[in-house]
């Protein structure tokens, strides 16, 4: 019997000649991480084990990004307490100060992340390294610190999914739109505890930025982990980064799927994902006519912060203003892409228009500081997650799009498709 | 595990910033977390949530982040266990291993206020001597909330090199 990608990560990874959806395995990790938000409970939890060392200093990381630069005492203190355990048990890949950026931009860019891997973060959009070919999925910090403990974590084998992609993306059409797209369809619970198998023509087509951005968005449909068989662009740009060896899987062509969609993508335009659901998806033709006056908009995350994302924000926003009244706030993803965005001029561009531009940080994404939104404020953010409160007070709004949609209201000062400001 | 307490109702797709909103999260203590649960949806919850009260959700409970925090809350809160349609994987999974039972089945029959008697592992639920049948948790997980939480299975299973 086949089997997909997935199961023969997990198969491979708990010493089994085969798996099957529903199975409970114990496997065993290549790498494991968590941030200043989820590190500190696991400090807690791993000390409760009463164990003294962690199962391998080389295969665990620390990102403190999402309250840094330390917003206030308290997130000070939950990053000192990361940082000691940091020292203590010679954690060899710790991130903060000029080295952080947001993890999932962060760990890929660095080659800490591979293809074939089994991982888990402690943070929900670890998913995003599906792009790579990887097992990875989001888990809590009680999670994390067993894993640090034994290296090993159990799992459900689940079901996969398989989307295929074919037909031509439309200009100003992104992987974002492609995710937000296929959520729309499903729901925010269509593909609960499913692996999405991302395939076709137009995934083929995409850069392995761009996949990241639909990876990234899995769990966002209830999704385990969202996978993209790899291929020359995905080794292309592992091969450069990689800090470890690693295996290549692909699905067998008798795999089984529990559900098999197909799309063509050729109609398709931008969409905006409306509150308080990324399911509530509106095509831009739409949305862009029903002036929705907009408070802010925030450009970068782990969904949209990479140097394509900043390009395409460029590309709009070159020549123009922000609207009165708008804030646009721009956070490149990582200390790498923050430096190309400097000399290739995007900063610059950034600056011009009016942008406040923000280091590598979660920071506004999930309501937690340099932008959080006051009642009754709307913003449009590339960001992934749009629920009541997300970006602040919960009689805010956040309007989740692609960056160059994105760029486009920042300049319209309402919601606005990018054919409007490029004429 | 068979409690008695009082439902608090809640929506579909209640989502990990709801019940702990992501800037309040800068603690790991659980009476820190247990004042924090639902406080800017439901303010009163942690007033006035009593140990062996029942969170009930509809459709996709817990969505969201992966913060543990919404469900070491709710636990240090006093909440006996959770009922809902269904839920958020993530969510799911820190509340098993946290030891926090939980069933799954049709909610619209339990109203905010009433009184129930949950029996966690066989999934009955009595409100008003009529009983209500809900989906308990399957075995393996079942057993890592019996022992109460992973920690205290591993532990029990002596599956560490300690030391």
């Amino acid at each position: 019997m086949g089997m997909t990608i997935a199961e023969k990560i997990l198969a491979d990874h708990s010493e089994r000649e085969e798996v099957k959806p529903g199975e409970i395995v114990m496997a065993k990790l290549d790498f494991v991480f968590g941030n200043d938000v989820t590190m500190p409970l696991a400090i807690k939890k791993f000390r409760e084990l009463g164990v003294k060392r962690v199962f391998d200093r080389e295969r665990i990381a620390i990102v403190l990004d999402h309250f840094t630069p330390n917003k206030d005492i308290k997130s000070a203190e939950q990053c000192k307490s990361s940082r000691e355990f940091a020292k203590e048990m010679g954690i060899k890949w710790f991130f903060e100060g000029g080295s952080v950026g947001v993890e999932h931009c962060l760990l890929p860019e660095l080659g800490l992340v591979l293809p074939g891997d089994l991982i888990i973060g402690a943070d929900s959009h670890t998913c995003t390294y599906g792009a790579l070919g990887a097992f990875a999925t989001g888990v809590g910090s009680t999670d994390l610190a067993v894993a640090m403990a034994t290296g090993e974590a159990w799992f459900r084998v689940p079901e996969t999914m398989k989307f295929i992609y074919e037909g031509e993306l439309q200009p100003y059409v992104t992987g974002k739109d492609l995710i937000l797209h296929t959520i729309g369809d499903i729901g925010v619970n269509g593909a609960l505890y499913k692996v999405m198998e991302f395939s076709g023509s137009v995934i083929e087509e995409l850069s392995v930025e761009q996949r990241m951005t639909m990876s990234n968005m899995a769990i966002e449909a209830g999704a385990k982990t969202g996978i993209i068989e790899p291929d020359k662009k995905t080794l292309d740009y592992v091969k450069e980064r990689a800090k470890r060896k690693f295996k290549v899987y692909k699905s067998d062509e008798d795999a089984k799927y529990y559900k098999v969609i197909e799309y063509d993508v050729t109609n398709w335009e931008p969409v905006v994902a409306f509150p308080h659901l990324p399911e509530n998806t509106v095509p831009i033709s739409k949305a862009a006519k029903m002036n929705i006056k907009i408070d802010q908009v925030f450009i970068g995350s782990c969904t949209n912060g990479r140097i394509e994302d900043l390009r395409m924000a460029a590309e709009i926003l070159e020549g123009q203003k922000v609207a009165k009244w708008v804030r646009l706030i721009v956070i490149p993803c990582s200390p790498t892409v923050y430096w190309k965005a400097l000399k290739e001029g995007l900063i610059e561009i950034f600056l011009e228009a009016g942008a406040v531009i923000g280091p590598p940080t979660c920071g506004p994404c999930l309501g937690g500081h340099m932008g959080v939104l006051a009642s009754g404020e709307r913003a449009v953010s590339t960001t992934n997650r749009n629920f009541v409160g997300r970006m602040g007070h919960p009689k805010s709004e956040v309007y989740l799009a692609n960056p160059y949609v994105a760029a486009a209201s920042a300049v319209l000062g309402r919601i606005a498709s990018p054919e409007e400001v490029v004429k | 595990m068979i409690t008695t307490g009082r439902v608090w109702k809640f929506w579909d797709n209640v989502s990990t910033d709801e019940i702990t909103p992501g800037r309040y999260n800068l603690t790991k203590d659980p009476q820190e977390l247990a004042r924090i649960a639902f406080i800017e949806v439901r303010p009163e919850f942690a007033e006035k949530v009593r140990r062996g009260d029942v969170v009930v959700g509809g459709k996709n409970f817990g969505i969201g982040s992966s913060r543990e925090s919404a469900a070491l809350a709710l636990k240090a809160a006093g909440v006996s266990g959770i009922i809902a349609k269904s839920f958020g994987r993530i969510f799911y999974r820190n509340a098993v291993n946290l030891g926090i039972p939980l069933l799954i089945g049709d909610t619209d029959e339990l109203e905010d206020g009433d009184v129930i008697t949950v029996n966690w592992e066989t999934g009955e639920v009595r409100k008003n001597g009529q009983t209500l049948q809900f989906e308990p948790l399957p075995g393996f997980l079942l057993e890592i909330v019996r022992e109460g939480g992973i920690l205290e299975f591993i532990r029990r299973r002596g599956d560490l090199c300690i030391g």
